[in-house]
């Protein structure tokens, strides 16, 4: 006789207490991820405390960056901030457009999958990289080639002139910019490749049945198709090149002014952070860099918040 | 010229300016590497394996920076990893119509590109403040809080992949919730989150920001995880920007060791990836 002792109540009890563990457990690290952005906002805020209290809302309209006296302002690494970033927007979205396109649209299947790795590649490779071969290969190119041609090109214009004076360093804002420019490429050219195969088949071969150019489907069906997926993956792009430290670092020559020529050095948020801070003494020195840092993650919070809304809105649309 | 022929051209520029724009981008990474490969691979020698980071003027190696930066991304790995896959299958398997999983979620993607500079900052004032020095757990920590929300990210896309007939088949077997979780569904998506962990530690592995204000470097051979230590990515920073030139050599050849690391390790996670399914 084969006698099976089965306590099932038991086995449940057991199981259920298990399973409530479980969900509990994969529940708090979930939570400690939601608490991790608060954390990192109190700890900036607490560090930036100091600087705040002394020169208030000043603080974001003042040049100067004065060590010495104890004077700072953030007004310089912002506007260089924004200017490269802005650069990088201007050179890296038609570029990445560009190459979306080519890999959604025209390119032959064989090759599709070997580029887009080597784009993908191109988002592997550290920052710090980019860096040391900015400073090294590409400033020094930029110096010899198209900083001069700007300068003998655009140099004399009224208005525009401003933008390109001044002899060519090689390292500035431009080069940053560009360099920027670069490192975004594969951030935005991956979404904007995901988001253009989202678009139906029906609607692509509507167009062309009747009798539309490749280029007519891409600028008037698949891109107001996908417009919130690519302002979002350009948003995404713009949030990399604002808070982009090491890169930028290397070739923009870290000077605290603001100057109207894009060939001029300056610097940003995260290159004077990365400048500085250990070498910061004092601490209203310190807490104004800590400052720095909260100015940028508001920025950069606010940008990436837009990006992921975009993105989203585009993921309800195809999904309903 | 007739509307049809305007259209055709118009078509034409469109497309080979695309084209160009493909060429473009591949360009740069060719020239990236190719700069990498010219001026790394003269300095490259048994000697940066072997000896430590030397003062200017003198014959050295990268042993201890090497050494530090692989601690570094394996104890990052080792914390970091699991507090992603725990934190991703709360999103996956436990997320539906909750109102709280959507905001876990977007903040994860906020963190996911968040400047790695912030988490640096963050580090130094919670752990390099308090203790009053710099370390080398301040630096593998900043690095783990880069790698959760890479983990969390591919471990809920990895396990949104698995079928849902494998979760009832499996409950209807009288299998309860967690043990469906940990014995079929994280087989089932085993490979991705392999990838996933491999892309993180690609990630981690070249990034600088982040150590600057927590590991800081060290010159010397140190293993002692409460001290400075020194890792790849700060002295290739700190020897480029030196005025000398052995040290300038020595960061080109630090830069061709971590790059093909990084390729490597990329190139490998995508194979994986695209043998078992389509990732992110």
């Amino acid at each position: 006789m084969i006698h099976i002792d089965v306590n099932i109540a038991g086995w449940a009890r057991r199981h259920n207490f298990l399973d409530a563990l479980f969900r509990a457990g994969t529940a708090g690290f979930a939570i400690v991820v939601l608490l991790l952005l608060g954390a990192v906002l109190l700890a900036l805020v607490r560090g930036a405390w100091p600087a705040l209290a002394q020169f208030g809302a000043g603080f974001l309209v003042t040049e100067a960056w004065n060590p010495v006296k104890d004077r700072f302002g953030a007004l310089a690494p912002i506007y260089g901030t924004l200017t490269t970033a802005a650069i990088a927007m201007l050179v890296g979205v038609p570029i990445s457009f560009g190459i979306a396109v080519f890999l959604t649209e025209t390119c032959p299947p064989w090759l599709k999958r070997p580029l887009g790795i080597a784009i993908e590649l191109l988002a592997g490779i550290p920052s710090i990289i980019y860096g040391i071969w900015g400073l090294f290969i590409f400033a020094p190119f930029l110096q010899s080639t198209l900083q001069p041609f700007l300068i003998a090109t655009h140099g004399e214009l009224p208005w525009i002139g401003e933008l390109f004076a001044g002899p060519p360093f090689g390292i500035g804002v431009l080069t940053a910019g560009l360099v920027l420019a670069i490192m975004v490429l594969p951030f935005i050219t991956s979404i904007m490749r995901d988001v253009f195969e989202t678009v139906p088949p029906m609607l692509r071969e509507s167009a062309y049945g009747v009798g539309a150019t490749t280029w007519e489907v891409v600028w008037n069906v698949v891109l107001p198709y996908t417009r919130a997926g690519v302002v979002g993956g350009v948003m995404l792009g713009l949030g990399r090149a604002l808070g982009e430290t090491m890169a930028v670092t290397f070739v923009i020559g870290n000077a605290h002014r603001i100057s109207a020529s894009v060939l001029a050095p300056g610097t940003t948020i995260s290159a004077t952070l990365a400048n500085e801070f250990t070498e910061a003494i004092g601490e209203l020195y310190i807490s104004s860099l800590f400052a720095l840092g909260l100015i940028l993650f508001a920025i950069t919070f606010i940008v990436l918040a837009l990006a992921r809304l975009m993105l989203a809105r585009l993921k309800r649309q195809a999904g309903s | 010229m007739t509307l049809y022929a305007r259209r055709r051209i118009r078509n034409a520029i469109a497309l080979a300016l695309s084209g160009a724009a493909m060429v473009f981008g591949v360009a740069w990474l060719a020239a990236i590497l190719w700069a990498l490969l010219a001026n790394g691979v003269s300095a490259l020698s048994i000697a940066m394996f072997t000896q430590m980071t030397p003062p200017p003027g003198s014959a050295g190696g990268l042993l201890n920076a090497i050494y530090g930066s692989a601690v570094m991304t394996v104890i990052a790995t080792l914390i970091g990893a699991p507090v992603g896959v725990f934190a991703g299958t709360y999103l996956a398997e436990y997320g539906e119509g909750s109102r709280l999983v959507p905001v876990i979620r977007f903040v994860n993607d906020i963190l996911l590109s968040a400047p790695s500079i912030i988490v640096g900052l963050f580090v130094y004032e919670i752990m390099v403040v308090q203790v009053g020095h710099f370390s080398a757990w301040a630096g593998a920590t900043a690095l783990a809080l880069i790698v959760i929300p890479v983990v969390v990210r591919t471990t809920e896309d990895m396990l949104r992949l698995v079928p849902n007939s494998l979760r009832e088949a499996t409950a209807a077997l009288g299998t309860p919730r967690w043990k469906i979780v940990t014995h079929v569904l994280y087989r089932a998506a085993l490979q991705g989150m392999v990838t996933g962990a491999m892309l993180a530690v690609a990630r981690i592995s070249g990034e600088t920001a982040p150590l600057l204000f927590t590991a800081l470097n060290n010159q010397f051979w140190s293993t002692d995880l409460d001290a400075p230590m020194a890792n790849l990515p700060v002295v290739i920073f700190q020897f480029a920007l030196s005025p000398y030139e052995d040290w300038q050599k020595l960061a080109w050849s630090g830069a061709l060791l971590i790059t093909f690391v990084i390729l490597i390790l990329n190139v490998v996670a995508r194979a994986l990836a695209s043998r078992s399914k389509k990732l992110v």
